[in-house]
């Protein structure tokens, strides 16, 4: 082991920002995320790349940012769930067909649900239930509450655009 | 969780990344997807002084289809194997794979480089890089070197790459024209790995077997060619009764795994029935 820890300075746009900070090479994207930039609606479910409630955009594809060290999204650019929204509290179309059709319950897995849904939607606008499941295979809903996604995310298939 | 502290490199070039293997020869790690390594990392089960980041290296990147190979650069990730229209194209047992293999998130990350390097006995390209014969470019200090997937592997997280070489591409020869293939694989419930993965090219030829390969992951130490099963068939219909005896050969022939999740007796069984099924779905 290194004496010393070793520290980076990362630049990365997030949620079309440029965002500074310098962390440990060990650092995961995650905690950078949470901790040292406070978006804390990335959430850390299972922290070993199985659930998917750390879900977020690099470069415009879907990663679980808790198996990325932040070192890695040096120069990336990034999307959060908290960059879906303009502030102004209009809810994006994904999370409007969330709410719509009630897709969550205790609401801990939705931030990644959405994320993924994102990631979906861009490579197939149309997907049947069968590829709906399918393409949501890696994010975990600890309330088994998937009927009620499937519904939400049928309600957007051929819709066209993502946002 | 929480990795152990580690230095970190992001290599521009293969010459850099493996003078930094050179210079560190006990305690560097390249990292491309990471999606094997940072879990390791976290849970302490590997902690380098040095990761060299090659994410960037740029020759080995992408896919290209050439006259009569098609090469594919080691950091190409699963996704991207997966959505490659000429890739597939050729050999659609691509997608077949990449749709099997972890989930969207894991694969828009996770690199077919990594996967082969890490050698996991449980990993699908093994078996898919065994049943198209292709040969791995890999890159050291003293130069360039390609050695058939067949004697890739050598056991489990094993194969013959030196600690300061580096696997840059995939090359496989372009098929005959009627070669068709088939992944199948027993999925374990929570790793999404191969308990047995069959992989088959076959090639047909007035009704009989004029070519076929088979890789076998899952079932052993590191993922192996199914000769003898495969020279069983050539020059013979696929009918019900050869599939059986290919399969059933196979399967007496392998010295399979044991774990809790599946003995070796039952892993045996998985063998000669997802081959069985493998080739039963090709001759239709």
């Amino acid at each position: 082991m290194p004496a010393t820890a070793s520290t980076r300075e990362v630049t990365i746009e997030i949620n079309g920002l440029r965002r500074t900070g310098t962390v440990e090479a060990r650092r995961l994207l995650v905690h950078f995320l949470r901790e040292d930039l406070g978006l804390t609606g990335t959430h850390v479910g299972c922290d070993t790349s199985q659930c998917g409630a750390c879900t977020v955009e690099i470069d415009g594809v879907a990663v679980k940012s808790c198996t990325v060290l932040a070192v890695m999204a040096d120069g990336a650019s990034i999307t959060t769930i908290e960059g879906l929204t303009d502030g102004s509290g209009e809810l994006s179309r994904v999370q409007k067909a969330f709410h719509d059709h009630h897709a969550l319950q205790c609401g801990f897995c939705t931030p990644g649900m959405v994320m993924s849904v994102r990631n979906l939607l861009r490579e197939n606008p149309n997907p049947s239930e069968r590829e709906i499941r399918h393409g949501l295979a890696g994010n975990i809903c600890r309330c088994t509450g998937y009927h009620n996604i499937v519904r939400a995310v049928e309600s957007l298939a051929s819709e066209g655009s993502v946002a | 969780m929480i990795p152990a502290a580690f230095d970190y490199v992001r290599a521009s070039s293969l010459t850099q990344a493996i003078e930094l293997l050179r210079d560190n020869p006990d305690g560097a790690k390249l990292v491309a997807g990471g999606h094997t390594l940072l879990p390791a990392l976290k849970l302490r089960l590997a902690a380098p002084e040095l990761l060299i980041d090659i994410r960037s290296v740029a020759e080995i990147k992408g896919i290209e289809i050439g006259e009569t190979h098609v090469k594919i650069g080691a950091l190409t990730t699963h996704s991207e194997l997966s959505a490659s229209e000429p890739l597939n194209n050729v050999f659609p047992i691509f997608r077949e794979t990449a749709r099997l293999l972890a989930d969207p998130q894991v694969r828009n990350r996770g690199t077919i480089g990594g996967s082969l390097a890490n050698a996991d006995p449980a990993a699908d390209w093994p078996a898919v890089v065994l049943a198209l014969g292709a040969q791995l470019e890999i890159v050291g200090a003293t130069g360039r070197r390609t050695v058939p997937a067949e004697d890739f592997f050598l056991d489990i997280f094993t194969t013959t790459l030196a600690p300061d070489e580096i696997l840059a591409s995939i090359q496989i020869p372009k098929p005959k024209t009627g070669t068709r293939y088939a992944y199948r694989k027993i999925r374990h419930p929570a790793s999404g790995f191969a308990v047995v993965g069959v992989a088959i090219a076959v090639r047909m030829l007035d009704g009989v077997v004029d070519e076929a390969s088979i890789g076998i992951t899952g079932a052993t130490n590191h993922a192996f060619v199914g000769k003898e099963a495969a020279e069983f068939l050539t020059g013979k219909a696929l009918t019900r009764d050869n599939i059986d005896e290919a399969a059933r050969m196979l399967s007496e022939n392998t010295e399979c795994l044991s774990d809790r999740y599946a003995p070796a007796e039952y892993r045996a069984n998985l063998v000669r029935v997802e081959l069985g099924r493998a080739l039963l779905e090709l001759s239709q």
